[in-house]
């Protein structure tokens, strides 16, 4: 259960010249939940580009080996009239169809109609489908699924690589709460029943007591690593957050 | 009805079907990704290339290709250096291709022809590099279309999908460099950059997926370039405006049939 599949050391990351990220060190555990917080401009979107492998770096970041890694992005707009079916987006994975048939169930899609989703409805069939307004979901343009719904695809799309580890960039932001009570009951499940491992930034203090097995308070530097309720108390978040009030009184000195 | 054994004609109907379906498929790319306006930038390029070819007797759809390939670079190197204001920038090289382009060319017909095009003396040699180039644009364009989509949704997906997003963004901007130097003998460069986007934007109108909106834009180039030049031919008009214009009935109509 201990197993390490990612340790990172003396990890720095710097944008001309300025420490975005310092000196970090941690590690994470098979089928650990890990959240990332702290402050904008903590360095946590950045962080997980180092981790992705975009970023240059300094130090360490030493993945398992064989290991497959899914990226949820920070969540995006895809504009209502982009000509791009469901069915196309997640076919970019180069997958088969019952490969993508799987992991909508996973992510939680009704699958009463499995069989529209094997066999794609042709002719005077989708004639009626269409008409009635009942067009199935593979054959929706992206554009015009809800906030929670194009969550749920895009966390599809990571999961069509089979990973190890799924990374997650603020999962609900723009989301409903029921959504967002979906989306991270959806993260445990994957964990519990896929055994995928989880690491996803997050602004939301509550989430992350209730989600997270263990969370990296991040300010630059490594300001508490541990479960949630051993190492953030009052104190951690007043020095986590009150860190960034210090660095913006600090840099207004300058103006 | 001597039309139909003009030679010259039927070559001009080939020259315009290619250059009107390569330009509706990279059109469907540059309405994707809100850079209508660049082709109409890019098109004008051309011009300063055409002079030179006009001086120094050279063939004018290398030098416009030479040109536009240079821009298309450094339009492609400003894109990294996000501290310089890049739509200025664009601009400048614009005005700047303008009006180098209008004083290399020596006399007002010759303008004429290099900014609405000529397509009533195309020859073998410009039938034949239409159809080798389209063939180039079409198989390069196969390969990059699915990345360039990705990256156009969200560029942190694709470059963490693998997609070399800053290559496939040089090759296509090459692409189009390609296709507007074809173009400009047909529609010539003030009327190129709406060759591009007038197709895509109707078949985006009729498309809830990219195969199907791919494929319509190709299709609407192939059909209105030709009819157009046709359409010309018999009312004695001049090629290009037709062209675009059917483009614009074509888009018009789309419209009735919008999907919502």
């Amino acid at each position: 259960m201990d197993e390490s599949i990612l340790k990172i050391e003396d990890l720095t990351i710097s944008f001309d010249e300025n420490k975005v990220i310092d000196n970090l060190e941690f590690s994470v555990h098979k089928k650990d939940i890990i959240a990332i917080i702290g402050p904008n401009g903590a360095g946590k979107t950045v962080l997980f580009r180092a981790l992705l492998g975009l970023l240059p770096y300094s130090g360490k970041i030493n993945w398992r080996n064989d290991i497959k890694i899914g990226y949820v992005p920070q969540r995006f707009v895809v504009e209502r009239d982009m000509p791009l079916s469901v069915e196309e987006f997640l076919n970019y994975k180069k997958t088969k169809k019952d490969q993508i048939i799987n992991v909508l169930k996973m992510v939680g899609f009704h699958v009463h109609d499995e069989h529209l989703l094997a066999h794609p409805i042709r002719g005077k069939d989708a004639l009626l489908a269409a008409s009635s307004g009942t067009r199935h979901l593979l054959h929706q343009p992206l554009g015009v699924l809800s906030g929670g719904e194009l969550q749920k695809i895009l966390i599809a799309f990571a999961l069509l690589g089979n990973p190890d580890v799924l990374l997650f960039d603020e999962p609900t932001t723009g989301i409903d709460l029921g959504g967002e009570e979906t989306i991270y009951n959806l993260l445990k499940k994957l964990r519990d029943q896929h055994g995928l491992t989880i690491i996803f930034i997050s602004h939301d203090i509550h989430v992350v007591y209730q989600y997270a097995s263990r969370v990296l308070c991040l300010n630059k530097e490594k300001i508490c690593f541990g479960p949630p309720r051993d190492v953030l108390g009052a104190e951690e978040l007043k020095k986590l957050y009150g860190t960034e009030v210090g660095i913006y009184e600090h840099s207004g000195h300058h103006h | 009805m001597a039309l139909i054994f003009d030679y010259n004609l039927v070559l001009g109907l080939i020259t315009a079907g290619m250059v009107g379906a390569t330009a509706g498929y990279l059109g469907s790319i540059m309405v994707l990704r809100r850079l209508a306006l660049a082709g109409d930038v890019l098109s004008h390029v051309a011009l300063p290339g055409i002079g030179i070819a006009l001086l120094y007797n050279l063939n004018p759809f290398l030098m416009a290709f030479v040109f536009l390939f240079a821009a298309s670079w450094i339009i492609w190197s400003l894109e990294k250096k996000t501290a310089l204001p890049t739509d200025a920038l664009i601009g400048i090289l614009f005005v700047a291709s303008l009006a180098i382009g209008v004083m290399l060319i020596p006399n007002l017909e010759e303008l004429g022809e290099a900014l609405l095009g000529d397509i009533s003396e195309i020859g073998l040699f410009d039938a034949f590099l239409a159809i080798l180039f389209s063939s180039i644009v079409f198989i390069t364009g196969s390969k990059i279309y699915k990345g360039l989509v990705l990256g156009t949704i969200s560029e942190d997906l694709a470059i963490a999908n693998g997609v070399k997003l800053r290559k496939i963004n040089l090759l296509f901007l090459v692409l189009v460099s390609i296709v507007v130097a074809l173009g400009v003998k047909v529609v010539g460069t003030l009327l190129m950059g709406a060759l591009i986007i007038v197709s895509a934007t109707a078949a985006k109108n009729l498309s809830r997926n990219i195969s199907r909106y791919a494929f319509l834009s190709t299709l609407f180039g192939l059909i209105t370039a030709p009819s157009g030049l046709l359409l010309a031919k018999i009312y004695e008009l001049n090629p290009g405006p037709v062209i675009i214009l059917i483009g614009v009935g074509v888009f018009l109509l789309t419209l009735v049939f919008r999907r919502s």
